[in-house]
């Protein structure tokens, strides 16, 4: 079943005189309980392909239906309440609030649901999914008190907080150590198979795809490459896409 | 749950920078404590001249008899005999905006004591009501007559400072007799001073006695106005009539007891010179003479149309100055309490700004997990709001515990404004919408995309 459907997405800047094309038709779907890397190189259109996913953006033309729904014109507020309810967020740099304990943290979103429920539900939910990235005794920490590897799993608990069927990884291993990276990619592993969430992990990093099933390069603005990820994908960014798709 | 999700929200990012909060509400707190001091001492200090104001007579209203006219002739304030001390009575008692009221008789004698003499300016026979509407019940020595006394035609009375200086040269006079056109009256108080009125007549020199006595006792004997009633009051009454014959010395022949026979005794006129009436406060005058007017009106039947039999007078020129300096005053501590508040929310304004830019991430965070403009901005609201709001608590306690101090070490007057605890906390908050409102709008603004790059 179809998750998200883009088509013939097209996004351009106005700087200025200027227009500066960014995405050039874009179309491609993704699955329900997918986990997708998308590649591409700094330019290319990566991250205005993920502000588009990610309802943080809309597309300047072209469709674009999450699950069933056609949102490429939704307003502001609508876009709110799509990312409130049905996408998680994982950053590059964690974006955990500081001098806010763990828990304040992974709670946060709870506030600007429509149909938030009890507090203490909140907060019960909460001390739960910190409890599965492993950080039952470090809920009363702030962020400065936690690893990068532990605030990322902070932010993850956060991004499933509102039960997304979406989760938006954005360079999540960017700022952690190769043993913190690992750790994180097998727990999107492990979400992606127990829960059934689809992931879309952005990144630049070969070895983060290499943990995807499929992989969709960008590069120019256009699809470069669409695939699964095969087991000898660990090309660099600019390389061509290896996957079934071909160039575009 | 959203409001109070924001409000939660709100104290947390104020506590996460405790410092900076604390001293961003300061101005506030400065503000509203100065505010607060400044009302309590202004307040103080205008009732402290008010009552100054008003002791010269702001507040007392003069009810005089009409004029009566013959053939176009008017003879002037006070020639009919139309108040009593009834209308004196019913005054106080029906006209709510009046606070107190006393009859006034007039007369003008000399009073004797030992071998000194004096002529004072007043000698008023009235009620221990007078000292009330005057504004006078600080006695020096002694204490003034009492109703009872009024009701016996007493012979007793309550001297001036002037009259004392005059009569007793350092003596002290409670319990000495004066004579007073040969009554002799017992004095038992001396009047605290009270210095010259507006146009400078010695409000010192006077006597005050009850009114039945100075009618009955003193006047009744020499004013003739009935002169068969004349010479049998005074026979009866003064009996010093014999020593001094010259005094009062009859004007027409005594009547023969036939004559007394035929001509029974009148009833004795009751009326008085003028009625003195303090009004509840300066602003309740005009209420006074409304309801004084009306209630004479009724008194008196007169009819609708026909003129008036008495006359009501103010001190209008003393209300203007009291009222102008009162209002002097206030607008002269608004100003300063405006600036300050102005000063203060701008410094809000200033930190909000600022923690806007500091918080652009926070903001793009908030708003990528389903934040809409509209929850950022009451956020951001809200805290500037109870920033001011609670600077405004803090100064409200400042300002008190200030102006208890200022009564309590400097001996200032001053007096606890309820009302401008109440303004205090409504310009707070109003500060604190008006100067959070545009940092709060622009973090609204802000573009998610951007605002989760901003470094």
């Amino acid at each position: 079943m179809e998750l998200l459907r883009l088509k013939d997405v097209y996004k351009t800047y106005h700087l200025g005189e200027i227009d500066l094309p960014v995405l050039k038709g874009i179309s491609l779907s993704i699955e329900r309980g997918e986990l997708v890397a998308l590649m591409g190189a700094s330019g290319s259109g990566k991250s205005t392909l993920m502000n588009i996913l990610g309802c943080l953006d809309h597309p300047t033309s072209g469709q674009y239906w999450l699950d069933g729904q056609e949102i490429s014109g939704a307003s502001a507020n609508e876009r709110a309440d799509l990312r409130n309810r049905m996408i998680g967020f994982v950053f590059q740099t964690f974006n955990l609030l500081s001098r806010t304990s763990a828990l304040e943290n992974v709670k946060m979103p709870i506030g600007y649901s429509a149909d938030a429920g009890t507090e203490r539900e909140g907060r019960r939910r909460a001390m739960e999914l910190l409890k599965r990235v492993g950080l039952e005794d470090r809920m009363d920490h702030e962020p400065s008190q936690l690893s990068g590897g532990q605030q990322q799993r902070v932010a993850i608990a956060r991004a499933l907080i509102n039960r997304p069927q979406f989760l938006l990884a954005d360079e999540p291993t960017g700022n952690l150590d190769s043993k913190s990276s690992e750790d994180l990619l097998l727990m999107f592993e492990e979400l992606n198979r127990e829960q059934g969430i689809t992931i879309l992990l952005v990144t630049h990093d070969p070895g983060v795809a290499q943990h995807a099933q499929r992989i969709i390069r960008i590069r120019d603005g256009v699809i470069g490459g669409d695939g699964t990820a095969s087991v000898g994908a660990a090309d660099d960014d600019d390389g061509a896409g290896t996957g079934k798709g071909g160039p575009a | 749950m959203k409001r109070q999700h924001t409000f939660r929200t709100a104290i947390n990012a104020l506590r996460r920078n405790i410092m900076r909060a604390a001293l961003t509400t300061l101005g506030i707190v400065i503000g509203i404590a100065a505010v607060i001091t400044m009302v309590e001492i202004g307040q103080g200090s205008s009732n402290a001249i008010r009552k100054t104001i008003e002791s010269m007579g702001a507040n007392t209203l003069l009810v005089l008899p009409g004029q009566a006219a013959s053939g176009g002739v008017s003879f002037g304030a006070g020639s009919v005999m139309t108040l009593t001390p009834g209308d004196c009575d019913a005054i106080l008692h029906d006209c709510p905006a009046v606070s107190a009221a006393a009859p006034v008789v007039r007369a003008t004698a000399q009073v004797v004591y030992g071998n000194h003499n004096w002529v004072p300016m007043q000698i008023c026979g009235t009620t221990p009501a007078f000292l009330d509407v005057r504004n006078w019940t600080q006695m020096n020595e002694g204490e003034c007559f009492a109703d009872r006394d009024v009701r016996n035609a007493s012979k007793v009375c309550v001297l001036g400072q002037t009259l004392v200086r005059e009569l007793f040269q350092g003596e002290s006079p409670v319990g000495k007799e004066v004579r007073v056109r040969n009554v002799s009256f017992k004095v038992v108080g001396v009047l605290s001073k009270k210095g010259a009125n507006m146009m400078g007549m010695d409000q010192d020199d006077i006597l005050l006695a009850p009114w039945t006595s100075i009618k009955y006792r003193v006047t009744g004997s020499t004013v003739t106005t009935a002169s068969s009633s004349t010479s049998a009051t005074t026979s009866t009454v003064n009996t010093l009539d014999q020593i001094y014959p010259s005094t009062g010395g009859a004007l027409y022949p005594v009547p023969s007891d036939t004559e007394a026979a035929d001509t029974p005794l009148p009833v004795r006129f009751a009326n008085v010179s003028q009625i003195m009436v303090a009004a509840q406060s300066s602003s309740a005058m005009k209420q006074a003479i409304g309801q004084i007017t009306d209630l004479l009106h009724e008194r008196h039947r007169i009819k609708p149309g026909d003129p008036n039999d008495f006359q009501i007078r103010d001190m209008t020129e003393i209300t203007k100055a009291l009222s102008s300096t009162t209002t002097l005053m206030s607008t002269l501590l608004l100003c300063v309490a405006m600036i300050s508040l102005v000063v203060g929310g701008v410094g809000i304004m200033n930190i909000m700004l600022v923690s806007v830019t500091e918080r652009t991430r926070e903001i793009g965070l908030r708003m990528a997990v389903g934040a809409r403009p509209r929850d950022i901005l009451w956020q951001f609201l809200t805290e500037a709001v109870l920033l001011c709001f609670s600077g405004g608590v803090v100064g409200i306690a400042l300002g008190r515990t200030g102006s208890y101090l200022v009564t309590e070490l400097l001996r200032w007057p001053t007096e606890p404004s309820l009302a401008a605890v109440a303004a205090a906390v409504f310009v707070s908050v109003t500060v604190g919408v008006t100067f959070g409102f545009y940092p709060a709008w622009k973090a609204s603004r802000l573009d998610p995309i951007d605002a989760l790059r901003y470094e």
